[in-house]
């Protein structure tokens, strides 16, 4: 009974996940250009690959999207931790500032995109335009990321928080232990899985970033803040070279994967093996 | 930290939170000459910016295939996630944590990475620019997420309410049919705000197999305002307002199974 219980959502997703995967593989591996039918889809190995890494923008792209992941994400832990403490020692409107924190996660992230755009467009003047400047150009986009998924760190942080015995912080108080010492010494050491999680979850969700740059820069200027993803995208929906794009999308998949399997052989088994 | 530096601490943290809906909302009714200089208090105060959304722009197009859209996604993979994280939860499975672990990896996949695929399948299909044609794509991400998140659930509930049911002679499936389920609801819930949160939000699919106004979805709708030279914000502003606003319903009346979803889908990772 069990297999007839779970057939049918695996069935789902194995037809429109998985088989997807599979498919875009297979592509990568093929010369596959929509504009282009009468060249059919001649098989031709790691080509795309080779094509890739010979390809400046496709370098160019990784780059940003890990520069991006590592800039953003350390802020986004360090900011929902200071929000979750804020929420888990609020003596009054807890609600109200869960309200509050949760707002920005839950909009859209188009409409996050096109607040910040807006916000940092009425903060240009012609001597200085924040959208003209290759590296400027980070600053709206990083704030955007910052902005809409701190909650999201926050609220995991503050379940972990919320395990956390506060008889240990108790004692600790009483032997002398100031706040800084109680927090390091304590809080932080006890909050090691959620950290490890809630860095993971942000970590992958920053490596595939599309949607914000799409609309608040479209990659620019030129390709300076373009991401793996929107490369991706451009090579696929607009040039429609769908061999050389799956080829690309490939090695976003791997770059997450790659980190996952780093984080869970490296911090996640030692945190959680003392923690556990 | 005393008190007080802590109290500061907070409130700028929930200012800087709250400071740019503020300034989407006054800009939203602001009207375009006073626009330019993006004033942080309204001087004036008008509606053009919402009369304009509707009347020239036909907004409520994209509000109802986003509904649709949303709906339908989170009313199909619900009732298949459902009976699939209670067999996780309950049953004995050989290889319950491959695949938990393939619905995580496959809830957090890049969704570059089948855009390409699916394309081609939906366009071999004649679905492209339908319903059909995002509801399939959007329950890739959103039937592994609401399994993750309901095992977690079911994982919390009391098993001896249905052990009982089932000395009492209900078979197993009455037994999750009339104890597990009124019991499971508000984690159903939880995970099925998630859900339509998530393909309310969703982006990158709808931007690809989408073709025209009549199937956009909000936020293709949106980002689509803009001509060439340049972006009329008052719209947009006005725009970005309606489409936050089923979420912010959805905040304020479910923010505690928003925040016990969101915990649990990260917990017993």
């Amino acid at each position: 009974m069990a297999a007839l219980l779970i057939a049918p959502a695996a069935g789902l997703i194995a037809i429109v996940a998985l088989l997807p995967i599979a498919a875009t593989v297979w592509e990568a591996l093929h010369g596959h250009d929509l504009r282009l039918p009468w060249l059919g889809r001649p098989f031709v190995g790691l080509g795309n690959f080779v094509e890739a890494a010979g390809d400046p923008r496709f370098v160019e792209a990784v780059l940003h999207t890990v520069l991006f992941a590592v800039v953003s994400v350390p802020i986004e832990i360090a900011l929902g931790l200071a929000l979750a403490l804020v929420m888990h020692r609020a003596l009054r409107g807890r609600g109200a500032i869960r309200v509050a924190a949760l707002l920005p996660w839950t909009v859209p992230t188009v409409v996050a995109a096109l607040i910040w755009r807006f916000m940092f467009e009425a903060y240009s003047t012609t001597a200085f335009d924040w959208f003209v400047h290759p590296l400027a150009a980070w600053v709206p986009i990083i704030a955007a990321d910052v902005w809409k998924t701190t909650p999201f760190v926050a609220i995991l942080m503050l379940a972990g928080l919320q395990t956390i015995d506060p008889a240990l912080d108790e004692a600790a108080r009483i032997d002398g232990a100031g706040p800084l010492r109680r927090f390091v010494t304590i809080t932080l050491p006890l909050l090691g899985p959620a950290l490890v999680v809630a860095t993971a979850f942000r970590a992958l969700d920053a490596l595939r970033l599309f949607d914000l740059v799409y609309v608040m820069t479209g990659g620019g200027p030129g390709t300076a803040t373009e991401p793996l993803s929107l490369y991706a995208f451009v090579v696929l929906m607009q040039r429609l070279r769908f061999g050389y794009g799956a080829a690309l999308s490939i090695t976003v998949f791997l770059l997450t994967f790659a980190f996952a399997l780093i984080w869970i052989r490296t911090i996640g088994r030692s945190l959680t093996s003392d923690h556990a | 930290m005393t008190r007080t530096a802590g109290a500061i601490a907070g409130g700028l943290l929930l200012a800087g939170l709250l400071f740019p809906i503020y300034r989407m909302i006054v800009a939203s009714i602001t009207p375009d000459p006073s626009l330019a200089t993006a004033p942080l208090v309204p001087a004036v105060f008008s509606l053009e910016h919402y009369r304009a959304l509707f009347d020239e722009r036909d907004f409520l197009i994209p509000i109802r295939n986003s509904l649709v859209v949303a709906g339908a996604t989170t009313a199909f993979a619900m009732p298949l996630a459902a009976t699939c994280a209670y067999a996780l939860a309950r049953l004995r499975i050989r290889g319950r944590g491959l695949i938990l672990s393939i619905m995580l990896a496959v809830s957090m996949f890049p969704q570059i990475a089948i855009v390409g695929p699916l394309y081609l399948i939906l366009r071999e299909l004649h679905l492209l620019n339908t319903y059909p044609g995002l509801v399939l794509p959007y329950l890739t991400f959103s039937t592994p997420l609401a399994v993750w998140l309901l095992t977690a659930f079911f994982r919390q509930l009391p098993r001896d309410l249905e052990e009982a049911a089932m000395i009492d002679g209900a078979s197993r499936m009455r037994a999750a049919w009339d104890v597990v389920l009124p019991l499971a609801a508000p984690g159903i819930a939880s995970a099925a705000i998630l859900t339509f949160l998530y393909c309310w939000n969703e982006f990158l699919f709808a931007l690809s197999f989408t073709l025209g106004p009549e199937r956009y979805t909000v936020p293709v709708s949106i980002m689509l305002f803009r001509s060439r030279y340049q972006i009329p914000w008052g719209e947009v502003l006005a725009a970005t307002v309606v489409a936050s606003i089923p979420v912010v319903i959805l905040v304020l009346t479910c923010q505690r199974r928003i925040v016990a979803g969101l915990s649990a889908g990260a917990s017993k990772g």
